[in-house]
């Protein structure tokens, strides 16, 4: 009787909160879409803004649009450059050094949930330090100290997973330890590298604090590393904050076009993913394994249990 | 069997996992050109004892080795040789098939290529002339340029075997090859060992005695990190000497 309630009880928590999770996540896109739609136009998505826009007036967000594209293709670039040598070298040189890989790893995901604006403050002091004004180039540095620990763990997630016998295997046809890494293991993490990569590039476009001290805003396309840039989330800032109702609502029609590709980002990096899972893994081959194993286990038991009659 | 040159010679081999004194004092004479098939049931030893061999105990974490491995008149614990030429000299197979992310082709001039290999016919004479020593040509040659993943697993074994001939070894380690492989599968590889040991010394290590019995010429017999046993394998399995192989050969089958 008490079992029954008990699963009951827990039955209905589990219920009750994942309803919850998917009501939040349908309120917060119905009320985008409610506001932001009627006021997104080709206009919107095609024009910088022109004067007076901040009241209600023409123009769109294009610049923020491209700001924040030029932004966090810069930022993923750079850290990419850094974080897929780090996890290669923590993968393949370190991987005798359990307890160093413990520590890093943590230290990374220290790094991680370090919230962005500290990382914003950070970038400023950097920005002094190298004489540079509110600028792209500024903004690019600081969403890349940010998203490396990001694109570093995701990826040394993935690369744990390679069986070490794999490693073995290429050891022993005499490979060295970068011929390992580049001809060996990269061919076989390739697709979730490419996952890693999108997922901090999604982190990279949608995040406001890093960049509130270092990108500034500005109403034109930038033409230079040097110049600041509009982004989307500050252009979602900085209309919202408007007590214009037009102007507000211009804000959710940003953060529409924020999600859109946040959203395609996502999708892209699933069909990677899962791209991974089919190729590389063989989840077919790896059931056959399993049940030969076991075939064979029950095989060489019923021979036993034959010669021992 | 009469007496012959020995190709490895393993000295007072100690190996230690943190506190855990996994290899106590071996000492083994692996004849050349023959099977020599490591005995003894699961966490004996065994698998330690092959990567001893080929030094893959450096990828590990704590472990400490000590003794002499001579291969060739050279300890290889102790050399000042580069390591991938070590472990050149032998070919592995484990037990699980684990074939390189690329196509079938590749797997197999791998080796060749980064020794410096690149003379395209050459390579596609060496992958025609290996994979027929795996006995898996007949199976592949039409598709060459699929991914090896695409094999079945006892293909992708004997794929690993052609791999592993590329380098040219003398050597062939192989930890219970055919663990993970079906009765047919398994045949074929233990067919392949049969003919290639008048080319190769094989260490296997196994732990079905049918096989053993099949395939060793000398046989080594552990337990427990020790050295029970070892010599000829008609000596070994029609007159053992310590009771505790004996009792093994009883316990498990006839």
């Amino acid at each position: 009787m008490t079992k029954k309630l008990e699963e009951n009880f827990f039955k209905i928590l589990m219920i009750l909160s994942t309803s919850a999770i998917l009501f939040s996540l349908v309120l917060i896109i119905v009320t985008i879409l409610i506001k932001g739609l009627p006021v997104l136009s080709v206009e919107m998505l095609t024009k910088v803004p022109q004067g007076g826009y901040y009241f209600g007036k023409g123009g769109g967000i294009l610049n923020a649009i491209v700001g924040s594209l030029y932004l966090s293709t810069g930022a993923t670039f750079l850290a990419f450059l850094i974080a897929l040598p780090v996890s290669l070298f923590m993968n393949i040189y370190l991987i005798k050094k359990k307890r160093l890989l413990n520590i890093i790893r943590y230290l990374l995901d220290l790094l991680w949930g370090v919230p962005s604006i500290v990382y914003g403050a950070f970038g400023f002091t950097i920005m002094i330090y190298l004489g540079i004004r509110t600028s792209l180039l500024a903004g690019i540095i600081t969403v890349t100290l940010f998203i490396i620990p990001i694109m570093i763990r995701a990826m040394d997630e993935v690369f744990k997973t390679v069986p070490l016998g794999l490693i073995e295997a290429s050891f022993s046809l005499g490979s060295t330890k970068s011929e390992t890494a580049f001809k060996v293991f990269l061919k076989q993490v390739i697709p979730s590298v490419v996952t890693a990569v999108l997922l901090s590039f999604g982190r990279a476009i949608g995040d406001a604090a890093s960049i509130l001290f270092t990108t500034g805003y500005t109403d034109h396309i930038p033409t230079s590393l040097l110049e600041p840039t509009a982004t989307l989330p500050l252009a979602v800032f900085f209309q919202l904050s408007s007590p214009i109702p037009e102007v507000q609502n211009r804000a959710y029609a940003s953060a529409l076009v924020l999600i859109i590709i946040i959203l395609i980002i996502s999708i892209l990096s699933r069909i990677f993913a899962n791209r991974n899972k089919l190729k590389k893994l063989n989840i077919k081959t790896a059931i056959n394994k399993r049940f030969v194993y076991y075939k064979n286990i029950r095989q060489n038991y019923i021979q036993y249990r034959k010669n021992k009659r | 069997m009469k007496e012959t040159e020995s190709k490895i010679k393993i000295n007072n081999l100690n190996v230690f996992h943190g506190n855990h004194h996994t290899l106590k004092n071996i000492n083994i004479k692996v004849p050349k050109q023959k099977i020599t098939v490591v005995l003894g049931s699961s966490g004996c030893g065994k698998t330690t004892l092959l990567k001893c061999l080929n030094r893959l105990t450096d990828l590990y974490d704590n472990i400490k080795v000590t003794g002499k491995i001579i291969i060739n008149k050279e300890d290889i614990l102790h050399s000042k040789r580069d390591i991938t030429e070590i472990r050149r000299e032998m070919g592995l197979l484990s037990q699980m098939p684990y074939p390189l992310p690329m196509n079938i082709y590749n797997n197999i001039v791998y080796g060749l290529r980064i020794s410096g290999r690149k003379n395209k016919k050459f390579l596609n004479k060496r992958v025609e002339y290996y994979l027929k020593q795996a006995n898996l040509w007949e199976d592949v040659k039409d598709r060459l340029k699929e991914p090896a993943s695409s094999l079945s697993l006892g293909q992708q074994q004997r794929l690993c075997l052609a791999r592993g001939l590329t380098v040219d070894p003398d050597i062939i380690l192989a930890d219970e090859p055919t663990s993970a492989l079906d009765p047919v599968s398994s045949n074929a590889i233990e067919e392949r060992f049969l003919k290639l040991k008048q080319y190769y010394t094989i260490v296997l290590v196994t732990h079905t005695l049918r096989q053993a019995k099949r395939l060793a010429d000398y046989v080594v017999f552990m337990y427990l990190g020790e050295l029970v046993e070892q010599g000829p394998a008609d000596e070994f399995f029609n007159n053992p000497k310590m009771d505790r192989t004996k009792a093994y050969l009883k316990g498990t089958s006839n």
